[in-house]
């Protein structure tokens, strides 16, 4: 994708008009507990190793929390991909999971919260499990509905080529559905983020940028929330701009599935 | 002359939300080995099915289908098919739709490429075998089909229209280039086609089918010496016949408003 400079000016005038406001606000609020200045949040986030308060530093509870999700979204993808290409292409497994997973997909990740540390205690287990909570489902949908949607033809003119069941499957539905299955990837990433963060805040976690989050908020280190949240921003962009980008460049023949 | 291909009594009936469609009627046909037979009849008369069928696509009501005495349960590699819509995968490259039968049969990866690129050639797509099919025209891509259908090496080729989408330049060169490998490695042709001409310029015997429910109308023998010449007093004398025969089923059908 090009961009050109006009369109760069437009895409960047909103962001930098937000700071220019923030700034002038915080000089008028001057109080850093409500509103810190952008020098002192940036001053967090241009030290990122230095240690903050006794809780560690930025990068290492940043450290933590993609270790978190990355556990979590690499057992949610173990499951969920071979599950989905199960229930998308056999009608029994289908009916076998169907009933249960749509009972279970409404539920929201952070209300398995109490349930998960009755389970896995307050260790590292719990929070992988809410994630992979998170994960799952993003994940296991649209494996299914990839899957399901292969057109007839493609697999009719497999089958005449002499491809049997294990062919059709292994050459041409999970090929087939592959986009699908990435974009589920980058849905299940992008919630996989947001319940690490929300998960570390809970009374049970010690560390994590969401713990730090909550933390610099006892003691009032705005500045600091701040910085953790743009962080949280810009990990969360850099996901799902790398997994659109695998998109773009390995499917990109995704054009010609409609 | 042997017979390659036997239609029985061969009846289908489509039914869907209570609706009964009369598709074919009482076929019963004979091809012989190394024949081009070539199946003409108007529009919805039950061409495509009648060859879904005998590709094993779809299962007769009534009746069977014999490739060389033994009945056809479903698809299989011995009855090559070129779709009249496209059905490349899109995820593979040029060359490997053209292998992808090979493939499937563990033809060692040398030999296969060897193969694909003989018939890449042959239908005039040299220099494209690493190109994905959203980057060739329709016509391209059915011949890409065609190419695919062929390396396979079926005993029966069966062919929906396949010329349907190209000028009728390429159509011509296409033409006979498939009248070439029909006469070099003696191959068996089943044919569908709404070009008289085509037909006329391919085909030994041409088959007319009636207006839906299709039975067989009439069969026409070509009794003219190949090369054929279009142009010929005989030829167009063939072409005023089959002209005749097919007039009338058009007219049923368009006059029932399909
Ligand atoms: N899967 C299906 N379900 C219901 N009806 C069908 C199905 N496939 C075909 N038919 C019906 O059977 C009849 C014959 O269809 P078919 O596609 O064989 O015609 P055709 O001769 O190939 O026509 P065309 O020349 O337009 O390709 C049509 O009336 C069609 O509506
Ligand atoms: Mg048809």
């Amino acid at each position: 994708m090009k961009i050109n400079e006009k369109d760069l000016a437009l895409k960047l005038a909103l962001p930098v008009i937000a700071v220019v406001v923030w700034e002038l606000l915080a000089i008028y609020v001057n109080n850093p507990v409500i509103l810190p200045r952008v020098e002192a949040v940036v001053n967090v986030l241009i030290h990122p190793n230095q240690g903050i308060l006794g809780t560690g530093n930025l990068i290492d509870n940043t450290l933590i929390s993609i270790k978190r999700v990355l556990s979590g979204f690499f057992l949610a993808s173990a499951v969920a991909i071979p599950l989905g290409i199960l229930m998308g292409h056999y009608k029994t497994v289908n009916n076998l999971f169907d009933t249960i997973i749509e009972l279970l997909r409404p539920i929201p990740p952070l209300a398995w919260v109490p349930l998960s540390l009755a389970w896995f205690g307050l260790g590292e287990m719990s929070m992988i499990f809410i994630i992979f909570i998170g994960a799952f489902f993003p994940i296991l949908i649209n494996t299914i509905s990839g899957v399901k949607s292969v057109p007839t033809p493609l697999i009719e003119a497999a089958l005449t080529l002499g491809a049997k069941g294990r062919d059709i499957l292994l050459k041409v539905v999970i090929p087939a559905s592959s986009p699908s299955i990435l974009t589920g990837l980058r849905v299940g990433a992008g919630i996989a983020w947001m319940c690490v963060v929300a998960a570390e805040m809970l009374p049970s976690s010690n560390a994590g940028l969401g713990y730090l989050i909550m933390y610099a908020y006892s003691i009032s280190r705005m500045d600091v929330v701040i910085a953790c949240m743009i962080i949280i921003g810009i990990i969360g962009l850099i996901l799902d701009r790398g997994l659109r980008y695998i998109e773009d460049k390995y499917f990109a023949w995704r054009k010609m599935m409609k | 002359m042997n017979v390659k291909l036997k239609v029985e009594n061969l009846s289908k009936i489509f039914e869907f939300n209570g609706n009964r469609v009369k598709a074919l009627e009482n076929i019963n046909l004979e091809v012989y080995e190394n024949e081009f037979l070539t199946v003409m009849g108007p529009s919805g008369c039950g061409k495509t099915t009648l060859l879904r069928i005998i590709a094993g696509l779809d299962t007769p009501t009534e009746g069977r289908v014999l490739l060389d005495g033994r009945e056809v349960k479903g698809p299989g590699a011995d009855r090559g098919v070129v779709f009249q819509q496209y059905t490349l995968m899109p995820w593979r490259t040029v060359l490997k739709n053209v292998t992808f039968g090979l493939e499937l049969r563990g033809v060692p990866k040398d030999e296969r490429i060897k193969i694909a690129k003989k018939f890449i050639k042959m239908v005039g797509l040299e220099g494209f075998e690493d190109a994905y099919p959203y980057q060739l025209s329709g016509g391209m891509q059915q011949r890409v089909a065609i190419a695919r259908t062929l390396a396979n090496n079926p005993e029966i080729v069966l062919m929906d229209e396949p010329f349907a989408a190209l000028d009728a330049q390429t159509r011509n060169i296409l033409q006979n280039e498939l009248l070439k490998i029909w006469q070099k490695d003696r191959k068996t042709v089943f044919f569908v086609t709404h070009s008289i001409d085509e037909a006329i310029y391919l085909s030994d015997r041409v088959v007319v089918l009636t207006a839906r429910p299709g039975r067989i109308k009439e069969i026409v023998e070509i009794k003219l010496e190949r090369p054929r010449d279009r142009t010929s007093i005989e030829f167009l004398e063939y072409r005023k016949l089959l002209l005749e025969i097919l007039k009338e089923e058009v007219l049923k059908t368009i006059k029932r408003g399909e």
